[in-house]
């Protein structure tokens, strides 16, 4: 338990300062990799949940698919370096304002949980096997069928969507 | 704790990374080699016994290279990017099982490092973010043919992951696990490649590609890109690219022979568990062979080819070939 916490608290620093420096930092390349760091310590968060599927899926899909295409956009088009003037004026006080909504409603949420059902359950407690590959596939294909279903029609939709955008009009 | 076990993984990861490191060197030598016999040269034969000491040759001669980091580029990821490419071709070789148990003073060794019941999913990730250390080198080096190095890579990658995952489905779907020590079980008397021919052949072609080994190495194309994404690196760091690429031949070897070819299996290896290794080890061989051959017999496609290939030919294929599978497992009533 101790070296689990140890880890734990080691990871969420490491997790908040990613995120943070994701944030701050004026140039968009070091930010999509600090994204990635970020993502890779909620992967080993999964794992110390005992659920190596989670990670391995967050890992491929997040840290390996969608950021790779991140960095590969930001350095087609060459737009590494923020500009200091800012086109949307009105996005940061409204970001942080909703930033702030959420922060309390989440330290709410735990702290009105703890109080009614005393401190929340260890993560040892679930039982070996929570979360594997087989479990996951039966979840999704008997309880929530229905939304699987329209997840990938819609991921059909936006294929198809990028095909016809990208194809030239001149044909 | 067990301060036994914890010795005994981490003998087995020093032993791992022993076998990635010297493999890549003598990797080396055995491609000079190879491509001078199939070109009717002699090859490197001058450092020791048949040239048998090249490789260390090679390591002392980049050891004092000088090492240069161009004035503009992007110094902490310059400085990075080698070590980012290495880590994931050395790691992933930590699911791969050599072996069943072996007894060793009275205690019972399995020689795998780590059995995980995502094991072919490890596989997947590690090589999804194997692509970041080249799109970092050839970005950090500003230049413009590194940076078109990169990108070409990265795009690259990203085609050809899709059908080297979906040919991983096969072996899943039959052994009907993603543990890879239940996949080499699975493959007792007849291997996957039997039951799976197209499904190995996609895995092959698309693993070649996500290596960037000839045919498919667009990314480093001499003569269009000087070198592609290490163009700007010198001594060491490249040292660390070259080693990366081979390692990950390696790699891709021991994968492809674990998923298709029946990994460690062969025969007498239930009565002398010993043999594992070495039956692995030579089906290694066998394929690390086959791609030098590819290199000295196909030439390099054009970059537009490829990713038709990639995205029209082998995508489609590979998606066809999971559905027969699968469709034909539910026929059979595996």
């Amino acid at each position: 338990m101790t070296s689990d916490f140890l880890l734990f608290l080691v990871l969420a620093v490491v997790a908040v300062a990613s995120a943070l420096s994701m944030l701050l930092s004026r140039n968009a390349v070091y930010s999509a990799l600090f994204l990635v760091i970020n993502f890779a310590t909620i992967a080993v968060f999964f794992l110390l949940l005992g659920s190596p599927f989670l990670a391995m899926v967050q890992v491929t899909v997040y840290a390996g698919a969608i950021m790779v295409l991140f960095l590969f956009i930001i350095m087609i088009l060459g737009t590494e370096q923020l500009r200091q003037d800012e086109t949307l004026p009105w996005q940061r006080p409204i970001a942080i304002f909703l930033g702030v909504v959420l922060l309390v409603e989440t330290g709410f949420i735990i702290y009105s949980l703890g109080f009614q059902q005393g401190i929340l359950p260890d993560f040892r407690s679930f039982a070996s096997g929570y979360a594997s590959p087989a479990d996951i596939g039966i979840l999704l294909f008997n309880e929530y069928l229905l939304p699987f279903e329209i997840t990938s029609v819609l991921l059909l939709v936006a294929i198809i969507g990028a095909i016809v955008l990208t194809k030239d009009q001149k044909s | 704790m067990d301060y036994l076990l914890i010795l005994e993984w981490i003998v087995k990861a020093v032993v791992i990374l022993l076998f990635c490191v010297t493999g890549f060197a003598y990797l080396t030598f055995y491609e000079r080699r190879a491509l001078a016999r199939m070109q009717v040269r002699i090859g490197p034969n001058r450092a020791g016994p048949s040239g048998w000491f090249q490789p260390v040759a090679d390591g002392i001669k980049l050891i004092f290279k000088e090492e240069l980091i161009p004035g503009q580029a992007y110094k902490p990821v310059f400085i990075l990017a080698p070590m980012i490419t290495v880590f994931p071709a050395l790691v992933i070789l930590a699911v791969i099982p050599w072996g069943a148990y072996i007894t060793v003073f009275g205690r019972q060794i399995p020689l795998y490092l780590t059995d995980i019941n995502v094991g072919v999913l490890y596989l997947i990730a590690i090589a999804s973010i194997s692509v970041y250390g080249i799109v970092l080198a050839g970005w950090s080096s500003n230049n413009k043919y590194a940076m078109m190095g990169g990108l070409r890579s990265s795009a690259q990658m990203i085609s050809y992951e899709l059908a080297l995952g979906l040919a991983l489905i096969g072996p899943i779907l039959i052994a009907g696990t993603m543990s890879l020590m239940g996949i080499v079980e699975a493959q007792d008397p007849i291997w996957f490649i039997v039951y799976q021919p197209i499904g190995a052949i996609i895995f092959f072609v698309a693993s070649v590609a996500e290596v960037n080994r000839a045919p498919f190495d667009m990314p480093e194309a001499e003569q269009e890109l000087t070198a592609g994404y290490h163009a700007e690196y010198s001594g060491m760091k490249f040292a660390l690219f070259f080693m990366a690429e081979y390692v990950k031949m390696i790699a891709i070897s021991a994968i492809g022979a674990t998923l298709f070819l029946g990994g460690f299996r062969g025969p007498f290896v239930d009565q002398v568990p010993i043999l594992g290794p070495f039956y692995l080890f030579f089906k290694i061989m066998v394929l690390l062979f086959v791609l030098i051959w590819l290199r000295a017999t196909l030439p390099r496609l054009r970059y537009d080819r490829l990713m038709a290939f990639g995205w029209k030919i082998l995508l489609p294929l590979a998606l066809a070939n999971v559905f027969l599978t699968a469709v034909v497992l539910v026929l059979i009533g595996g």
